[in-house]
């Protein structure tokens, strides 16, 4: 045995990841061999018109109209925004608003869709041949499919997919980290769709005329890496399989691309100014039923976990599907949760309403029992210093909480308030329990309010000044015909005495 | 079913809390600290009890005053904690009213005058120390031979020593090796016959030799301060920095003038450099928090208990070295922050194609 195959095994990425992070438990175990069931129609589906950042969409249809599967319910407005599907086929119900599945629990512009059980399928997308297709087109298909990132962040995926306009790109990277605990979606929907995710990947790769691409599995998934090692060729494009550390936030872009890389976004920068692009793995596959089939996204997997569940669960849902009834198709409720989540434990939201909706970028609904969460009781902090040491953002997080605390917004801002990513590991790991991230997530907030007043005040100042210049110049205009006018009347006045001069010796000859 | 609570992420917490960290810390004092309570007998034995049921005491009631949740906080092992340092930094048989004075001052000047918890600028047990230190002379460093299996006093005995202040008991009064060192020098003798006074190296860091209660056994503490870097409670960087500097000052002035200075092992073995650099200089509170911070911190800790113990009135100089630093530590902790994600070390962001 020669020396050059062990060579070849040495992966740096394994070694050195990024700096801080943590390994909470991952309690995946609950759910990971739960292979995806489809859930049934539900009664009725509510389909939020916001389910992407940037716009909501135009609503295109009304009160008692029927819907086919498939169809396009609501139009995507402006550069950043998504178009939205009917799920199924029915009646709707109410164009109006419903909770956000969102903590605010704010009512968002809601189509609400009484399903006919039939489940018929409308016009379908025009099927596609990636392997000729030009690269505009399927970033035109994913764009018209309405797929937006299913990782949680649901950036539109086709506006990603056209940075290849403003960026060299040439490194495709597919999360399938999954670093959250709990969760398993992508997961089981790595060892079961294997193929059709890696049609997706190609696809994608296609679009964005990426040299290399890379697929980036954390080490606790061996199962889902054995799945897509079988498919490392697609569309002409090797595919690297890439076992990553289990360490969270590995899921974070900035840090997988470090991971794999080696290379560290720049601050207030994306991962395309280092010709690299970040989709998740559910995303590929939406894109491969999109260009393939032509069905738009409608429908996603979602791990149903925690102790609070009787039947923990991987269910592939449709897009507007009540929370209460995905639980009950999960044996309802084991015992009353401490907290119901969307999401995962560090990132998830924490929903009141269990009739809120899961909209394309929800990926587990988790109701956690008291013994799972965190204690209450808050200790003052000992600077022990362990948020330092696990911030991914080398920022110092007890710091900052004191400048918060003491109202010092600008200080803390100074010392990176706005470099946090919110990814929780400095109150994951805190002693004392103290609410870092919350606090930090609260002065962010806080913030973008002053700076929006001050952007506001800086405005009214502008308008209040431009008014006073213009009065001025008013005035000014005013003041200067009115001397016009005075030197005129007085030059006319002196013509005339000149003339009456003029004219009475004149008069007092003819007098003479 | 009742609408669950609505709080912000993150849900879950890793099992540490402030109370698992103090009792860790302690499980990891305990070896040396049985070590030092067998081989001081009874009296030394009393004087710990004492003194930590002086800290908690002490804490109460300053919580009583500041009117503070006295269960949640008496409780959560800080005060045991530094009554327990302050006892181990004791000569093993001072009367029982230096371990009082010793909690006293540590938990209500060191600690609760500054806010209580995790608000002290200095370390309260090294703060009582010093103190102690410049006010009692003599009781801080009468010294008693290791009993090294000896009966020693009995329990009643011992009562007397400790609470009585008269001893009944011979007391076999001796100097710590660095007080030995450091008289025996300024008596004008050679290095050589003062080390081979001393006897070897080992007698040191197994702990048969007089010194404080629990400063004696260096091997212990340090199996103590590998346990505590297991356990992720401290990292490698305090202790690392304290006794690697102490090592390379003493080492390069030994390797200079081996008739004026002790050779590195006796500076590594003796007095309570091992206690300080696992147990003391890395508190949590007092310490800076960043990695280079706290390499920063440790090594100015290592350089001031080298030029206390070569060149100061005291033998031992951890207690106000480590003092000193503390007082560094608020500045330390301004300038050395950790990079940035993204951000070159003041703070821009990264240039593009900049490989780093």
């Amino acid at each position: 045995m020669t020396i050059f195959p062990l060579a070849g095994r040495f992966d740096p990425a394994r070694l050195f990841s990024f700096k801080g992070g943590i390994h909470p438990e991952t309690r995946k175990f609950l759910t990971s061999e739960c292979a995806i069931e489809d859930m049934p129609v539900p009664t009725v589906l509510r389909v939020p018109l916001q389910q992407h950042i940037g716009v909501e969409a135009e609503p295109l249809v009304a009160r008692d109209d029927m819907v086919l599967k498939g169809q396009l319910i609501g139009k995507a407005r402006g550069p950043v925004s998504a178009n939205i599907h009917a799920p199924t086929s029915g009646r709707v119900l109410a164009v109006g608003h419903f909770t956000a599945p969102h903590p605010s629990g704010l009512p968002v512009p809601t189509i609400t869709i009484r399903p006919d059980g039939d489940d018929r399928w409308g016009d379908r997308l025009p099927r596609m041949r990636p392997e000729s297709a030009d690269p505009d087109e399927i970033a035109a298909q994913v764009a018209k499919a309405g797929i937006v990132g299913m990782g949680g962040a649901t950036f539109p995926a086709a506006v990603k997919l056209n940075l290849r306009a403003r960026y060299d790109l040439h490194t495709l990277i597919i999360n399938g980290a999954e670093c959250e605990p709990y969760l398993t979606c992508d997961d089981r929907l790595m060892r079961e769709r294997a193929e059709e995710i890696a049609d997706g990947i190609g696809i994608m790769a296609r679009a964005l005329g990426v040299k290399q691409v890379i697929v980036a599995i954390e080490a606790n998934k061996p199962q889902a890496t054995a799945a897509m090692e079988r498919y490392h060729r697609v569309l002409g494009y090797a595919l690297k399989i890439k076992q990553v550390p289990t360490q969270y936030p590995m899921g974070s872009e900035k840090h997988l691309v470090k991971t794999l890389t080696g290379k560290e976004t720049p601050a207030r920068a994306l991962t395309a100014e280092l010709g690299v692009v970040v989709h998740n793995a559910a995303t590929a596959h939406a894109v491969h039923l999109a260009v393939r089939y032509g069905e738009p996204s409608i429908s996603r997997v979602v791990t149903i976990s925690g102790r609070g569940i009787t039947r923990p669960a991987n269910v592939r849902a449709l897009i507007g599907t009540p929370v209460a009834e995905l639980l009950a198709h999960c044996g309802g409720l084991a015992q009353e949760p401490e907290r119901l989540l969307l999401g995962g434990p560090m990132m998830g939201q924490p929903i009141q309403n269990p009739r809120v909706p899961i909209i394309k970028g929800t990926n587990g609904i988790l109701a956690l029992a008291a013994s799972e969460t965190r204690d209450r009781e808050v200790m003052p902090c000992i600077r022990c210093g362990l948020c330092v040491q696990v911030c991914p953002m080398g920022l110092t997080p007890f710091e900052l909480n004191t400048r918060i605390k003491a109202g010092d917004l600008e200080g803390a801002a100074r010392v990176g308030l706005l470099d946090c990513i919110t990814c929780g590991c400095c109150s994951f790991t805190c002693p004392s329990n103290k609410p870092l991230v919350q606090t930090i997530h609260f002065a962010k907030g806080k913030l973008a309010e002053q700076e929006s007043r001050k952007h506001q005040q800086e405005q009214a100042k502008r308008l209040a000044e431009a008014r006073q210049e213009r009065q001025e110049a008013i005035a000014a205009a005013k003041r200067e015909a009115m001397a016009k006018r005075k030197a005129e009347m007085a030059a006319k006045k002196k013509r005339e005495a000149e003339a009456a001069a003029a004219e009475t010796p004149k008069n007092g000859e003819t007098v003479k | 079913m009742i609408a669950p609570m609505l709080a912000s992420a993150p849900h879950t917490h890793s099992r540490f809390n402030v109370s698992r960290t103090m009792i860790a810390v302690m499980a990891c004092l305990s070896p040396a600290t049985a070590f030092g309570l067998y081989h001081f007998g009874w009296p030394a034995i009393c004087l710990f009890i004492v003194t930590i049921a002086a800290a908690l005491l002490f804490e109460v009631l300053s919580l009583a005053i500041a009117g503070k949740p006295i269960l949640r906080f008496a409780t959560d092992g800080s005060a045991v904690l530094t009554g327990w340092i302050v006892a181990l930094s004791l000569p093993p048989w001072a009367p029982w009213w230096v371990g009082v004075t010793g909690a006293g001052i540590a938990i209500v000047i060191g600690k609760h005058v500054f806010g209580g918890l995790g608000q002290n600028l200095f370390n309260p047990a090294m703060v009582a120390r010093a103190m102690l230190l410049v006010a009692l002379p003599v009781q801080m460093t009468t010294w008693v031979q290791p009993l090294r299996g000896d009966t020693g006093p009995t329990f009643l005995q011992s009562l007397g020593i400790t609470f009585m202040g008269s001893p009944e008991f011979d007391v076999v009064s001796s100097a710590s090796v660095l007080s030995q060192v450091k008289s025996q020098l300024d008596a004008g003798q050679p290095m050589d016959r003062i080390l081979a006074e001393l006897g070897g190296v080992q007698d040191q860091l197994y702990g048969f030799v007089s010194g404080s209660m629990g400063e004696t056994s260096a091997l212990l503490l340090l199996a103590g301060g590998l346990c505590l870097i297991l356990l992720r409670i401290i990292t490698v960087v305090i202790p690392l920095s304290v006794l690697g500097s102490v090592f390379v000052l003493s080492g390069a002035a030994w390797l200079i003038a081996p008739g004026q200075f002790p050779p590195p092992q006796y500076h590594m073995v003796s007095g309570s450099l091992v206690f300080c650099a696992f147990f003391i200089a890395t508190d949590y509170v007092t310490s800076p928090v960043t990695g280079t911070g706290k390499m920063i911190y440790g090594i100015g800790i290592g350089t001031l208990i080298f030029v206390i113990r070569s060149w100061g009135a005291f033998p031992e100089g951890v207690a106000f070295a480590v003092l000193l630093m503390n007082a560094c530590t608020p500045l330390i902790d301004e300038y050395a922050r950790p990079r940035i994600f993204g951000r070159t070390r003041s703070g821009k962001p990264l240039e593009l194609g900049d490989e780093s």
